[in-house]
């Protein structure tokens, strides 16, 4: 079976002045199908820098990335847009619905550029929040909504062009922690339930411990690659924070 | 096709998000549309307003007016003794075919007394076919005929100013005695008021009476047979600028000129007269619409800052857009669409509002209204255009924002 991802000594620097900073020092990595990994690490740690490229935002500087069995490390720009399109979905810490644009709308933008009529769109929208439990409120404006719900307006756009993979960077970092769990329950529920390929940026351990696998960053390298019941346990056993809860 | 439904859809959601804003842009647009409508409207107005008048003069009326006469190397200067004799005239009427109607005229100036009143003049002598190729008419009374002119009968027709002058109000005229040199003339006619020029001359301060009578009563026999000018009415229709040559032709014949030498004459056409008054409507007019475009220009450039405002407030916007898959070119799509309807709703707007203008100020300085597609077809592709052409920079400058960058854009 093919990888859904599959990276070989990617690299990526950056000209800070006159200063190159290595910002990726060589990661290789594969992940499966229907696999759901964190990856953590401090800030700089170049966590994010990994997730842009994995997420076709942004091109190595050397190495090789094969998305879904295809090599997309050179390629253009629209080349990258058509494959953000058809195979990747985005869920960001800070949500990014366009404001007083209706949940609905949000939903359905994924699909304007992916040449679906109309009224495709429209139903494709209609199911992917309904599926969120979201149907009673597709007319609402995200100011509208709270933090919680449109964090999941965002998954339902993520999930709209039914995607390979599903990029979480921080999808709890603007949240209380009661909300946290139900956004987590849901991706873990779309990964266990319907074999979604998750990746996750966090840093924080308990988010990180609805992961099968947790994948360190540091500097630019990847530290460390726990799979398995022994990662999700080792976070496990600290527990999230109960005092937090209501 | 679905993709430009699809970014027109997007384009009206996008300002309809800002209706203020939008509405203030467009209002831009609509001026500028607005008054470039109304300048080329009214200018082709005045252009029409003028010709009219310059056809008020007479029809395909060309005027023979005596050159300078050159003897011995000095020129006598416009308004030397005349050139132009009532045999030349004759001849004009007998050999030129385009020619309809001819006659002429030599002026002079007389105290002419009625009553207590009296009032000083220009005297007029012509010949009956002067009310034709003048393209005159006679308001009250007639006009004199060939007999009166064959027997040097003593009978005036009056411009209006003279008859206001020299009667009370509701008198009649006709049938007055009057005197002019110490002789008597009875009134026969009054000449329909031709205004003033658009020279600023009262064309209706002047009394008119037979050649022949003229000759001997009051202008004088010094120089017989000479005349100011001969005018010549063409045949409808008929080219003035041949006819000019052909009237030449038979002048210089008979002034017995080598082909070296210059005419003692000058043929005026009307067409000369018109174009001259056609050039300044159309330089005004060209004034005009000059200012009408920078006031485009300006709408113009209301769309492009209102577009840069708008890509840098909806940077994350685009951040998305490009995320969830959007190329470049979407964006630029995207934007120059948002550009376009407003320049072309503006546009519409304009067109509507400079035409109801145009017809109400041409109403209100009466002149005619006149309605050119070119015009608006030129106002539509001109607001379309200024929409593409400042819209692009900021759609360009969107399309190439780099999707990382704007995701964390706050």
């Amino acid at each position: 079976m093919t990888e859904v991802i599959e990276t070989r000594g990617l690299k990526k620097d950056f000209a800070r002045g006159d200063v190159r900073v290595h910002a990726l020092n060589g990661i290789s990595v594969s992940i499966a199908p229907g696999e759901f990994v964190a990856i953590v690490g401090k800030s700089g740690s170049g966590k994010s820098t990994f997730m842009n490229i994995l997420g076709c935002l942004d091109r190595p500087s050397e190495g090789s990335y094969f998305l879904d069995g295809q090599d997309v490390a050179g390629l253009s720009a629209d080349e990258r847009a058509e494959l953000r399109s058809h195979k990747i979905g985005f869920v960001f810490q800070a949500f990014n619905l366009i404001p007083r644009t209706s949940a609905l709308e949000n939903v359905e933008l994924p699909l304007i550029y992916n040449g679906i009529s109309r009224a495709e769109q429209t139903r494709r929208a209609r199911e992917s929040l309904d599926k969120l439990g979201l149907g009673e409120r597709v007319d609402h404006h995200p100011s509208e909504l709270s933090g919680g719900e449109q964090q999941r307006v965002a998954i339902a756009r993520a999930l709209v062009n039914r995607p390979k993979l599903l990029l979480a960077d921080e999808p709890t970092g603007n949240l209380d922690s009661r909300t946290s769990l139900e956004i987590m329950s849901i991706l873990e529920q779309l990964n266990r339930g319907e074999g979604l390929t998750v990746i996750l940026v966090t840093h924080e351990d308990d988010i990180a411990a609805f992961a099968d696998r947790v994948l360190t960053f540091s500097d630019g390298e990847v530290v460390s690659d726990e799979s398995g019941a022994r990662a999700g346990k080792r976070v496990r056993a600290d527990g999230p924070d109960q005092e937090t809860r209501p | 096709m679905k993709f430009l439904r699809m970014t027109l859809t997007a384009a009206f959601r996008a300002l309809r998000r800002n209706k203020m804003r939008s509405a203030l842009t467009i209002l831009g647009i609509v001026i500028g549309v607005g008054a470039v409508i109304a300048t080329v409207g009214l200018g082709q107005g005045a252009a029409a307003a003028v010709q009219d008048q310059i056809r008020s003069l007479g029809t395909n009326l060309l005027i023979v007016v005596p050159g300078t006469q050159r003897r011995g190397g000095a020129h006598s200067g416009w308004g030397g003794a005349s050139t132009l004799s009532v045999l030349d005239a004759r001849a004009i009427e007998r050999e030129s075919a385009g020619v309809r109607a001819v006659s002429y005229v030599r002026r002079g100036s007389a105290q002419v007394l009625y009553g207590n009143q009296n009032w000083r003049t220009t005297v007029q002598a012509t010949t009956p076919s002067y009310l034709y190729v003048s393209d005159s008419e006679v308001s009250q009374g007639e006009f004199f005929d060939d007999r009166d002119m064959k027997i040097g009968a003593r009978v005036v027709v009056l411009g209006e100013t003279l008859v206001s002058q020299l009667f009370e109000a509701g008198e009649d005229p006709i049938g007055a005695v009057l005197r002019i040199k110490d002789t008597s003339f009875r009134v026969i006619g009054v000449l329909e008021s031709k205004g003033g020029s658009s020279f600023g001359d009262d064309r209706d301060d002047l009394v008119l009476m037979p050649f022949t009578t003229a000759e001997r009563r009051v202008l004088g026999t010094t120089a017989p047979g000479a005349v100011q000018n001969i005018m010549a009415s063409g045949h409808t229709g008929e080219d003035a600028h041949g006819v000019a040559l052909e009237i030449e032709d038979i002048l210089r014949q008979r002034h017995d000129l080598r082909p070296d030498q210059e005419s003692d004459f000058t043929v005026h056409t009307q067409d000369q007269f018109s174009s001259a008054m056609q050039n300044v409507t159309k330089i005004l007019a060209s004034v005009l619409l000059g200012i009408a475009s920078i006031s485009l220009l300006v709408g113009g450039i209301g769309i492009m800052n209102i577009l840069l405002v708008s890509v840098t407030e909806r940077t994350r916007e685009i951040g998305i857009r490009m995320a969830v898959g959007a190329k470049g070119r979407h964006i630029l799509v995207q934007f120059l669409v948002e550009a376009m309807i407003l320049s072309v709703i503006g546009g519409l707007i304009g067109i509507i509002l400079g035409l109801a203008g145009t017809q109400a100020i041409a109403h209100f300085v009466e002149i005619p209204f006149v309605f050119s597609p070119g015009t608006i077809l030129f106002a539509v592709l001109f607001s379309g255009s200024v929409g593409i052409f400042f819209g692009f920079y900021p759609a360009r400058k969107a399309s190439n924002l780099d999707p990382i960058a704007s995701l964390r854009y706050e």
